[in-house]
């Protein structure tokens, strides 16, 4: 299948772009806004494509498991949801996570607390990258900001998860998730027939037992282990930071967004350049490893800095981390399922930074 | 060149779809689209909207509240996004079910009958492209020869006999916006 440019979902961009980056398998269970990834892959039937099984599972909960024993054999295999049904994973996750298994799991956000709203919200970062199910671990975080990148992320994530062992996570949105743009599909991938030598695929004479576990009795051993899996965390801060810079060069101010948020401002930069105030976003791309380096260098170049977020402000606490007093930083935002305008962006922008 | 577009009536009138063959039109003369649809619970049987936009350039937010041209299908339509219109745009509403018209002096008002034109043309189906007729009739941003390669696009092949009936529709929708 060649490369290809469609007008799709973001939802439908994920459900294809799985299918044509050679995953073995999803199993997932429908939630709006994010039902359109099980119903395009219910729908293209992929097992007649590449041989990858669709599941639709009896809960979320199965899901992420059927997900863990997918990843145990070494198979390229991923989940979705929207974020009452993250919630429902989290279990799954951290064993995962504490397995060292890579997989992927799609979150389109939608509003919470509870049951919240079926609209669009980015109330999930905490979640997201601080850990969300219990003890110390860490997901590899993409934000896409496109429908584009809903589908080129999903290739990128199997990668990283592969690369490090470690569960990816597309936290995306509402907004993304139903609206359509012009996506360019990449050719059909094969699905790999080798497996990972870690992978549980029965012992052979010539090795000893691959155990996959999150189990560890012994508290000296899991602390080593503790310690190894930072050591991994760290070296994924190292290589692998993703952001995008607009409009940053003469900037005197800044915007910090990702995904729909970082869209919205893009909009609200143009308005504010027509006034005349410099202003330019930094888009994280990964929200863990979080562009921390960069964010600190820009600091010392502008006068202030304002995230954007569809939440009562928690990316902001990571943008402070990285500015550590040098300069004011503040939050503006919509909750609730409603997406900001690119004019109350600059309107806070001049209110909470410009005049504050 | 940007065109900001709301489309707004009930469920089942064919916003949604006219919006998606209006970004494939876009596509096709290598425009850059988004396609932003209300997926509310007023999807389940009240209204239903979508925000197209065309833009030669990459388009920064795909969700916005004001237009360059609004294009009405129902009452709750327009009392939600009349004063939606930038001034010195554009409204096209079809009167069908319309008992308060809009009353705007800043922007051009263009009322049209495509209920009336669909039911001459024996086929309620075709209400949505006359609409979309009408629209590049008076915003020729898309041309007539790539709104019919985006419905070729867009439809299903098992549609694709119904394709002529479209084009008929579209040009009939081009022909009464200039009686308007």
């Amino acid at each position: 299948m060649e490369r290809e440019l469609r007008l799709m979902k973001g939802n439908e961009a994920i459900a294809e772009a799985a299918i044509r980056a050679g995953a073995d398998g999803y199993f997932g269970y429908p939630i709006t806004p994010q039902s359109e990834v099980l119903e395009y892959l219910t729908m293209e039937k992929p097992h007649e494509r590449t041989g990858m099984i669709i599941l639709q599972a009896e809960s979320e909960v199965a899901a992420i498991n059927m997900v863990y024993g997918g990843a145990a054999c070494g198979k390229k295999v991923m989940t979705s949801s929207s974020s009452p049904g993250i919630s429902l994973k989290q279990e799954g996750i951290t064993y995962i996570a504490g397995a060292e298994l890579p997989c992927l799991i799609v979150n389109v956000v939608r509003g919470g607390p509870g049951l919240g709203t079926i609209q669009p919200a980015q109330s999930d970062y905490f979640q997201a990258t601080k850990g969300g199910g219990h003890g110390d671990y860490k997901l590899i975080v993409l934000a896409p900001a496109s429908v584009q990148e809903m589908a080129d992320f999903v290739e990128l994530a199997f990668d990283l998860a592969f690369k490090y062992r470690n569960p990816a996570m597309i936290l995306s949105d509402g907004a993304i998730g139903q609206m359509m743009e012009k996506v360019w599909l990449k050719p059909q991938k094969e699905r790999s027939r080798e497996f990972p030598e870690w992978a549980t695929t029965g012992k052979t004479p010539d090795r000893e037992r691959n155990i996959i576990t999150s189990l560890n009795l012994d508290p000296n051993k899991q602390e080593d282990f503790n310690h190894k899996l930072q050591a991994k965390y760290r070296e994924i801060e190292k290589n692998e930071v993703l952001y995008e810079e607009f409009q940053c060069d003469d900037a005197e101010y800044l915007f910090v967004a990702y995904g729909t948020s970082a869209r919205v401002c893009q909009k609200a930069i143009e308005l504010a350049r027509e006034e005349g105030i410099k202003v330019g976003l930094l888009r994280p791309i990964t929200l863990f490893p979080f562009p921390t380096v960069i964010i600190s260098r820009l600091a010392d170049q502008v006068k202030g800095i304002l995230t954007v977020e569809m939440s009562a402000g928690q990316m902001v606490e990571d943008v402070r981390l990285a500015v550590n007093g040098k300069i004011p930083v503040e939050h503006w935002g919509r909750m609730g399922g409603i997406v900001p305008t690119p004019e109350e962006a600059v309107e806070n922008l001049k209110s909470k930074i410009i005049g504050g | 060149m940007t065109e900001e577009i709301i489309i707004a009536g009930f469920g089942g009138q064919g916003v949604l779809s006219m919006g998606k063959i209006m970004a494939y039109s876009g596509i096709m003369q290598d425009m850059e689209v988004s396609w932003m649809p209300s997926y509310g619970p007023e999807m389940r049987g009240g209204t239903a909207n979508v925000i197209v936009i065309l833009s030669e350039n990459r388009i920064s937010s795909p969700i916005i509240r004001t237009f360059d041209t609004a294009i009405i299908l129902n009452q709750q339509s327009m009392d939600k996004f009349e004063q939606s219109v930038k001034p010195g745009g554009t409204l096209i509403y079809d009167g069908n079910g319309i008992t308060r018209h809009p009353e705007r002096e800043d922007i051009t008002i263009y009322q049209i009958d495509a209920a009336g034109e669909a039911s001459k043309m024996k086929s309620a189906k075709t209400f949505n492209m006359i609409v979309l007729g009408s629209f590049i009739k008076v915003k020729p941003i898309v041309k007539l020869e790539n709104v019919l390669l985006g419905l070729k696009k867009s439809l299903p092949e098992r549609y694709h006999h119904m394709i002529p009936m479209n084009e008929e529709a579209l040009l009939r929708g081009m022909e009464i916006i200039g009686e308007a």
